[in-house]
């Protein structure tokens, strides 16, 4: 199994750290499995965890009370899943659930946020990346609303 | 590099015969249902008067007898010449009415009119095919050429965003080009509440799954407008150089040869100036307010 560091390093949303920051983030890290079906979090429960997706594919999704759950979103390989640790109330916003087998790497919200507020540097470039990420998905979240591809204008 | 002569439509109103003006007797040979509101037609002369050959990303004005015109993009160059494939979304009276033709009903057929994708200028390089909805229908013809003419081509991507998966069509070429290893084909739905197991998320999501050089890609994009729009934004984002992304715009039309003035989009008329246009030739129009 690669080393986690290593896995860090080849992630675009680290590219600003130097190994040293790496090499204390990746202290919070550990490798994780989920089997299709498999929750890697629910939308209400207390966000633990920042996840890489390393392979294998996971939904977004949202509870309608009649349709039943509704994905919104869904997240492939290199991209990044749960930003609720870094946001009182760090509560879960959506659930996260795994669709194929998937590997990913987990990072301790509670560890991140420790470093991120004793090294305000690491916080920065945590932050930069992370509104970077969210700015994008309101973005496309709001051309979802549009509906652009409804026949009735 | 692309320029404005080799988009530049072969019909001007000085050349057009006062033939354009009348429709010629198809009738429907073929017909299936993509979805919920959207059929295929294969249309087969019903005379001697035929229309010439079409080219891909070019338009028919198909005369519902009785109720109206409409301007619907060849969507298939598979059948033989004098056979005609289109794809129709019922969204009012007129496309109604088409959608409700039976295998050997009559239908008026003028044209072909427009600009084509530029397909044989994009040989050798890097290809990009950015479809929404039923934008899929004008570049069917693309794909269509882009796989008989394989080897010409570099990295061929296509990136396909509809509605949900009710809204999915061309079936069976979906099945074909997930299947296909010399196609880069992702496709994505903006909501799902079924069982689908692909991708959700806007169809601009997908540049970051394309694999392209930028500095060798063309891009071809259609669908509806702000897709468009914000489809030309990620591709400039991930390097494609804008006078190589080419966009197909809609408008209402009534004569489709530029003497009525009704397609008219900024100074430019979208029957003959387009429907395909080089994105820099447009782009400035895109985010104005009915125009
Ligand atoms: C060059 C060109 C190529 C086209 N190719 C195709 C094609 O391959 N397949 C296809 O189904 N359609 C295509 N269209 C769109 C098609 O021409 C229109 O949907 C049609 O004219 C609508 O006429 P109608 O009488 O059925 O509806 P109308 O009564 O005119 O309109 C009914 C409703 O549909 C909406 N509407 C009208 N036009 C459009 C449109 N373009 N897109 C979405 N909603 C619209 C109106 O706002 C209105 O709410 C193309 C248009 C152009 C200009
Ligand atoms: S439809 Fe008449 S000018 Fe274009």
């Amino acid at each position: 199994m690669k080393d986690i560091q290593e896995l860090l390093n080849q992630q675009s949303f680290f590219k600003d750290m130097s190994p040293e920051m790496l090499n204390q983030i990746a202290g919070c890290g550990e490798n994780q499995e989920f089997s299709p079906g498999e929750y890697l979090g629910k939308e209400g429960e207390p966000a633990h965890h920042f996840y890489i997706i390393r392979s294998g594919k996971v939904s977004v999704q949202i509870n309608h009370p009649s349709k039943g759950a509704m994905t919104i979103w869904t997240l492939t390989p290199g991209e990044y899943g749960g930003f609720s640790w870094i946001i009182p109330p760090y509560r879960m916003q959506f659930d996260l659930k795994a669709q194929e087998h998937t590997s990913v790497v987990a990072l301790d919200g509670k560890c991140l946020k420790k470093i991120c507020d004793e090294d305000h540097h690491i916080g920065y470039i945590f932050m930069q990346q992370a509104a970077a990420i969210m700015v994008k998905r309101l973005h496309d979240t709001r051309i979802q609303l549009l509906d652009v591809y409804s026949t009735k204008h | 590099m692309f320029t404005a002569q080799n988009i530049s439509p072969e019909l001007t109103v000085e050349e057009s015969s006062s033939d354009i003006w009348i429709p010629s007797p198809y009738v429907v040979a073929d017909k299936h249902v993509e979805n919920d509101d959207l059929v295929t037609f294969v249309y087969e002369p019903a005379s001697e008067d035929i229309l010439d050959p079409m080219q891909p990303g070019q338009f028919n004005m198909l005369y519902a007898f009785g109720i109206g015109e409409i301007p619907i993009s060849v969507s298939s160059l598979i059948s033989d010449h004098p056979r005609i494939t289109h794809t129709i979304q019922n969204v009012g009276a007129v496309s109604k009415a088409c959608c409700n033709m039976r295998v050997g009903d009559q239908i008026g057929l003028r044209g072909p009119f427009g600009t084509p994708w530029p397909v044989e200028d994009a040989k050798f390089k890097d290809v990009i095919i950015m479809a929404g909805g039923v934008g899929f229908a004008p570049l069917r013809p693309v794909v269509e050429f882009i796989e008989e003419y394989r080897d010409d081509y570099g990295e061929v991507n296509f990136l396909f965003g509809t509605r949900d998966p009710h809204s999915i069509l061309f079936h069976q070429d979906v099945i074909s080009l997930q299947s296909d290893p010399s196609v880069n084909f992702q496709i994505t739905v903006d909501h799902s509440f079924s069982n689908w197991r692909g991708n959700v998320g806007v169809v601009t999501t997908l540049v970051e799954k394309a694999e392209f050089d930028p500095e060798n890609t063309v891009a071809f994009v259609c669908g509806p407008e702000i897709m468009m729009r914000y489809g030309a934004y990620s591709l400039i984002d991930a390097g494609v150089d804008e006078e190589n992304i080419f966009i197909s715009m809609e408008r209402n039309m009534k004569c489709a040869i530029g003497h009525c003035g009704h397609c008219q989009y900024g100074p430019l008329f979208v029957c003959k100036d387009g429907p395909v246009f080089l994105y820099p030739a447009i782009k400035n129009y895109l985010n104005i307010r009915e125009l």
